[in-house]
């Protein structure tokens, strides 16, 4: 098939586009840590057993006298190894303390994605259909408070109500729950209720104006016209028509704004006491663990990278204006 | 809705500016017979963990938060322009170059980022220019320093639409320089929009800085902001909630008066918008 073909070259060359930017994310993270004060043998040097010598031979091993383009490569080559370093805190690698924390992360963030676009899109595409009626005032209006609310506030107010007024939901999240079968999955239910509302309402109120706009623009257009005096009933108009189309820009809006999902995952992580990368991060922070920083900061930069491409892909396919050029 | 907001913020900006005027109660008079109090006469807001009195504690908090607010803004926008300016009247290498830059910055996860720099940079700014000063100089660099794409990328396309413009180019026939050309002819009429978006960035802004010292890598404890004073009353909220309440409000109400103020300026300098 031609466009089987054509397409895989689209999708090929995406992933050629990715590489300078990860290559770029990289040299922004080791300039920062090169160019922030301090020194590793600090330690050394104020310790009298440790002779000069001693340290200038240590120095000169681990190569921190190298040209900073040497450092920065043999750096590079490690992480590509996937030669993370070690956590001072946890005694563990931090590639696998990563792993260990990821999938948590990528739950929450995947179910508060879901709960967003299952919110913004009925509620956008309504508002839309009804410009300035008593209903998208409404809309609106909570969407700008939805997306002024910042996280740890909402997340604060959340476990006010419901874990201590009302006593229904467990505040802290918990790995390590006891029961099996129903019960394990329904308590796993429950502790994530509130950190993924808190995620997913901040998410939709953002994306509520988006899809509003976007069904706008599209409404508008001829072929909706077209379709309409074919004698197609409004509703099919609307979700054949108008929603299928006005989606695709939504689409790469959501892929666009995972960096801002993750600024809200950490918080949320981190009120909720989600054992995900985020309460990683912050931890790590607060006690000088500076290998697994770096890790977690450069993991989530490529996941969202990653998710950018998602959406490049996503739109190439939704799009056939887009041309697989 | 706007009008209200102005209203609303003016009515917030002018309790932080004169408030020390006329609550005079200082912000660390520890006094434990009064702590984790309700709001009373003699504490309008309550009290902390300490017996602090929270009404002028926000005060103070509620004079950094906006000030770090302003300033990232202030040095947001400033890049922003720049960027955006450079970008828009050099074509072809240069202006691929900063629009690169710039996708690689807006492709970068901004908290994990923020968070980084200052966890790198935090103790060193701290040796030069003591605990306040440099946590303000830091955050406020750093908040600026992660926000300024959008503005660039504003700032360009205006840029690319009125550098082709009849009276740009009346101006270059003249003989105007092309300094004199950004400076007189594109820039004022570029602002529009920027407007706006230094509007919503000061809000943003605002969430920035709470959310870092909510994390506890923002200012410290003794210095009271709004994020911090949430910190300190999280692990309160079943015998305090209102000491988490007040802050958490304030913060809520400043970022919305001022999203809502952006939406109304955006309505009032773009007229082809407002549907």
């Amino acid at each position: 098939m031609q466009v089987d073909r054509v397409s895989r070259q689209y999708v090929i060359r995406k992933l050629l586009i990715m590489i300078p930017s990860l290559l770029g994310i990289s040299i922004v993270l080791f300039a920062l840590l090169a160019l922030a004060p301090g020194d590793p043998f600090d330690e050394l040097a104020t310790n009298p057993a440790v002779p000069p010598e001693v340290r200038a031979a240590l120095r000169a091993k681990f190569g921190l006298d190298d040209p900073i383009w040497m450092r920065y490569w043999h750096w590079l080559i490690a992480l590509l190894q996937g030669d993370w370093g070690f956590s001072f805190v946890s005694r563990m690698d931090v590639s696998t303390l990563i792993l260990q924390r990821l999938p948590v992360t990528l739950v929450v963030i995947g179910a508060s994605q879901i709960l967003a676009i299952l919110i913004a899109i009925p509620v956008g595409v309504l508002a839309a259909t009804r410009p300035y009626s008593l209903f998208d005032q409404i809309a609106n209006t909570f969407a700008f408070i939805g997306f002024s609310l910042p996280t740890f506030f909402t997340g604060l107010v959340l476990i006010l109500i419901f874990s201590i007024q009302l006593d229904w939901l467990p505040f802290v999240y918990r790995a390590d729950i006891a029961a099996t079968g129903w019960a394990f999955y329904w308590e796993h239910i429950k502790q994530s209720i509130m950190p993924v509302t808190v995620l997913g309402l901040f998410q939709g109120a953002a994306l509520v104006r988006f899809v509003r706009s976007s069904v706008l623009d599209v409404i508008r257009l001829d072929y909706v016209t077209t379709a309409r005096s074919k004698g197609i009933g409004e509703r099919k108009v609307i979700t054949r028509h108008v929603v299928r189309t006005a989606l695709i820009p939504v689409v790469t809006l959501v892929a666009l704004q995972m960096p801002i999902v993750f600024s809200g995952a950490i918080v949320t992580e981190q009120i909720f006491r989600v054992p995900g990368i985020g309460s990683l991060l912050i931890t790590s922070m607060l006690s000088n663990d500076t290998p697994v920083v770096m890790g977690v900061t450069f993991v989530s930069a490529c996941l969202v990278v990653i998710f950018n491409l998602i959406a490049d892909i996503l739109y190439g396919w939704l799009d056939p204006r887009i041309a697989f050029r | 809705m706007a009008l209200f907001s102005a209203f609303a913020l003016g009515l917030i900006l002018f309790g932080v500016l004169a408030g020390p005027l006329i609550w005079r109660v200082p912000i660390n008079e520890i006094d434990f017979a009064a702590k984790l109090q309700g709001p009373s006469w003699a504490h309008p807001l309550g009290t902390d963990d300490l017996g602090q009195d929270l009404l002028s504690r926000l005060i103070y908090g509620g004079r950094i938060s906006i000030a770090v607010g302003f300033a990232a803004m202030v040095v947001a926008i400033f890049f922003g322009v720049l960027v955006g300016a450079v970008a828009g009247m050099s074509s072809g290498r240069v202006d691929a170059a900063l629009m690169w830059v710039t996708d690689l910055f807006l492709s970068l996860p901004q908290l994990p980022l923020l968070l980084l720099v200052i966890y790198l940079f935090r103790e060193p700014v701290k040796g030069v220019m003591g605990v306040e000063g440099g946590a303000f100089v830091l955050i406020v660099a750093v908040i600026g320093g992660t926000r300024w794409m959008s503005a660039a990328r504003l700032v360009r396309a205006q840029f690319l639409s009125l550098r082709e413009k009849e009276f740009v180019e009346a101006a270059r026939a003249l003989g105007a320089s092309r300094l004199r050309q950004v400076m007189q002819h594109i820039l004022p009429n570029a602002l529009g929009p920027v407007i706006v978006v230094a509007t919503i960035d000061v809000a943003a802004a605002i969430i920035a800085e709470s959310t870092l010292s909510f994390l506890g890598l923002g200012f410290p404890s003794d210095v009271p902001t709004w994020g911090s004073v949430l910190r300190d009353a999280k692990d309160y909220l079943d015998i305090a909630p209102h000491w988490a309440l007040f802050p958490g409000s304030l913060i809520f109400i400043t970022v919305l008066a001022i999203n809502f103020i952006g939406d109304g300026l955006r309505d009032a300098l773009d007229p082809r918008r407002v549907l």
